[in-house]
């Protein structure tokens, strides 16, 4: 049994089509990452996935029940941290996590070796109201009271969108450690860079997965040569960098810009042609997620 | 069980944390138990009144210091000249005025009186034809004191008025139960509304919406408060009416009680209906708003449901208010039992099922 199944499942709000025929599977105990930018449909997946909206077609079973049939189920296993802070501002920290608990018919003993490595760092504020923690404490905070009835899947709609650098590693720290338990996580990401430490990611945009796979293997799809280009004039460069032969594109890519060569490309011809522009650089690069994320996006 | 009195702690805890509930609930009644009352009055006072005396004699004498005496007239001008009068009535400095006609005193033992004439201001329409009646009443009053005077012949009265049940024809006996009934709208309608939209502005009920607690639970948990705060809002509103005006319901407690719960129990399942169809606090302060301005314009509360036009009073029939103002004032000031309020407890009792299966109908947690 899959920890995940979806099937062909679409959502439309009205003129959108939030979800069009979407499929994949988790495996148990798998951190699968949703990679993509806003607007992809994620959060309309988790909805989905978490019983909180009924699919327009398709189907999906977490944990083995049924999202429409057995969501009352669905709901007892598994936990749900959406993308904005939603608990209780006006409650401390402590009596959020005593109130979920609750709610779940557990107390915080039970499950207090599960939720410690978590509940530990905020601890110390369990007086303090959840609406004047931080960003960084407030996720920690929204991440116990998901695990507070252990939750055979977890699901975590943009954990560490606003969230800063460092909180953000020690977050995916976290989520290793959650894993190690048995955990099934979902979790969805518009930063390609945390795309690395999932078991496997599905990329998406517009409602479709343009492809499922592990971080490693997703960017051997990329069989294209790929090279990175400077010059002192960055715009200009993108604009004849593009009519060169056997250029396929090129897109601005951080501080540079990349390029996707075809067979007929020759670095030579290229920077001979480019000449006119001063401190043009140009090398060989390793393809990123990202790069497989726009080329897969022009498919 | 237990995620129940988990759910009713945190609201009480809310309302407790919240800076402005708890003030709101306490003082609310109090403000408007001990204002409201004495500002409400359709009694007329201070009616400014002008005499044009064309007769100068002393039954004229004795009609002015009449009017003069009264609480409810003040004596502001007096004239010959009638056009006089009426400046003083387009300027608004009189609202009233009386011409005694020449020769009134002569004609009035004739078989052709010379009528005393009145002419009032009716932009304040109750003020006008209130004004008017007592003027009439104090005129008629004094030309028969003279009759008396003149030939005391023993003879019965024609009329005699008794106002049961309000003898004074207090109007603020009238609009405390009314009083009573608008709280009632307000704290029971307003906040309990305004509390789930909030739940669903700060995201919170989804957050509830993924756990196993059943939507039953949850929002009888968000209720059960707000018709706490009810009843204690109605024992406070009536205890001020006994301290402060004297008012002691005639009829039973008990039966007062009862009719509240009921009526608790129908607004609150309204203002449910109205959270599940609004997304944004705004709206529900606004659609909550229209409806609690019909209930309270038409329900009988403000205006008599008899004197309204008759669709307007088959509309009444299916506003719930309008039964529980029958019953809170029949109870209040008749003492009216149970039994014989029956028909408007059981339409409440309908009205409180209706609106609380409507609630539950339209409350979705899925979409």
């Amino acid at each position: 049994m899959e920890a995940i199944e979806v099937y062909h499942i679409s959502k439309r709000f009205g003129s959108v089509q939030a979800l069009d025929s979407v499929s994949f599977t988790v495996r148990p105990g798998e951190l699968f990452g949703l990679i993509g930018p806003d607007g992809a449909g994620k959060t309309t997946l988790f909805r989905l996935l978490t019983t909180l909206l009924t699919p327009d077609s398709g189907s999906a079973k977490v944990d083995g029940y049924d999202i429409v049939r057995d969501y009352l189920a669905i709901r007892s296993h598994v936990g749900y941290m959406p993308g904005r802070f939603s608990l209780y501002p006006d409650l401390t920290v402590e009596e959020n996590l005593d109130f979920f608990a609750a709610l779940f018919g557990v107390t915080v003993e039970e499950s207090y070796d599960l939720v410690a490595p978590v509940y530990k760092q905020i601890e110390p504020f369990r007086k303090r109201r959840a609406g004047k923690l931080s960003g960084g404490m407030k996720q920690k905070l929204a991440l116990s009271c998901a695990l507070i009835h252990r939750p055979h899947v977890l699901f975590l709609d943009e954990p560490t969108t606003g969230v800063d650098a460092v909180s953000r590693s020690e977050f995916w720290d976290m989520l290793a450690g959650l894993k190690q338990r048995g955990i099934t996580i979902l979790v969805s990401t518009p930063y390609m860079d945390e795309a690395s430490r999932c078991d496997r990611i599905a990329l998406c945009n517009e409602g479709r997965i343009l492809g499922i796979d592990t971080p490693e293997d997703i960017v051997h799809r990329f069989e294209e040569r790929l090279y990175a280009i400077r010059a002192d004039q960055m715009f200009p460069l993108l604009a004849q960098a593009r009519q060169v032969e056997g250029v396929m594109e090129c897109y601005p890519f951080g501080e540079t810009h990349h390029l996707v060569a075809d067979s007929r490309f020759d670095v030579g011809n290229f920077v001979q042609q480019l000449s006119g522009l001063d401190g043009l650089t140009i090398r060989p690069v390793e393809p990123t997620i990202e790069d497989v994320f726009i080329k897969w996006m022009k498919r | 069980m237990r995620a129940f009195i988990v759910l009713l702690k945190k609201e009480f805890l809310q309302i407790r944390r919240n800076s402005f509930l708890p003030r709101l609930i306490i003082l609310f009644p109090i403000v408007i138990m001990l204002v409201m009352p004495l500002v409400m009055t359709m009694d007329v006072r201070n009616v400014n009144v002008a005499v044009v005396d064309l007769d100068r004699s002393t039954t004229s004498r004795r009609i002015l210091s009449h009017i003069g005496a009264s609480e409810y007239f003040t004596l502001v001008y007096t004239t010959e000249d009638f056009h006089r009068a009426m400046d003083r009535l387009e300027k608004g400095t009189a609202d009233v005025i009386v011409q005694i006609p020449e020769n009134f005193e002569r004609r009035m033992e004739t078989d052709f009186p010379e009528p005393v004439q009145i002419t009032a201001n009716a932009v304040n329409a109750t003020k006008g034809s209130m004004g008017m009646q007592y003027l009439v009443q104090s005129i008629a009053r004094t030309l028969s004191e003279l009759r008396d005077e003149k030939h005391p012949v023993v003879t019965s009265e024609l009329i005699t008025v008794q106002n049961r049940f309000n003898p004074t024809l207090n109007y603020r006996h009238y609009m405390i139960p009314a009083l009573m009934i608008m709280l009632f709208l307000l704290i029971c309608g307003f906040i309990p509304a305004l509390s789930i939209v909030g739940e669903k502005e700060c995201g919170t009920i989804e957050q509830i919406n993924v756990t196993p607690v059943g939507r039953m639970t949850f929002t009888l948990a968000k209720l059960i408060p707000y018709w706490m705060i009810g009843l204690f809002v109605l024992t406070v509103a009536m205890l001020v009416a006994r301290l402060v005006y004297g008012l002691v319901p005639a009829g039973s407690i008990a039966t007062i009680y009862l009719g509240s719960m009921l009526f608790v129990l129908t607004i609150s399942g309204f203002s449910l209906t109205v959270a599940n169809f609004s997304d944004t606090m705004q709206q529900t302060m606004f659609v909550m708003f229209f409806f609690v301005m019909i209930f309270m314009l038409m329900s009988g509360l403000l205006t008599p449901i008899d004197s309204m036009p008759e669709w307007a009073q088959n509309l009444t029939l299916v506003l719930p208010p309008r039964y529980f103002v029958e019953i809170l004032r029949a109870v209040y000031l008749k003492g009216t039992t149970l039994a014989e309020l029956g028909v408007s407890f059981v339409a409440l009792g309908i009205f409180a099922v209706l609106f609380n299966t409507l609630a539950a109908v339209t409350y979705k947690k899925q979409a």
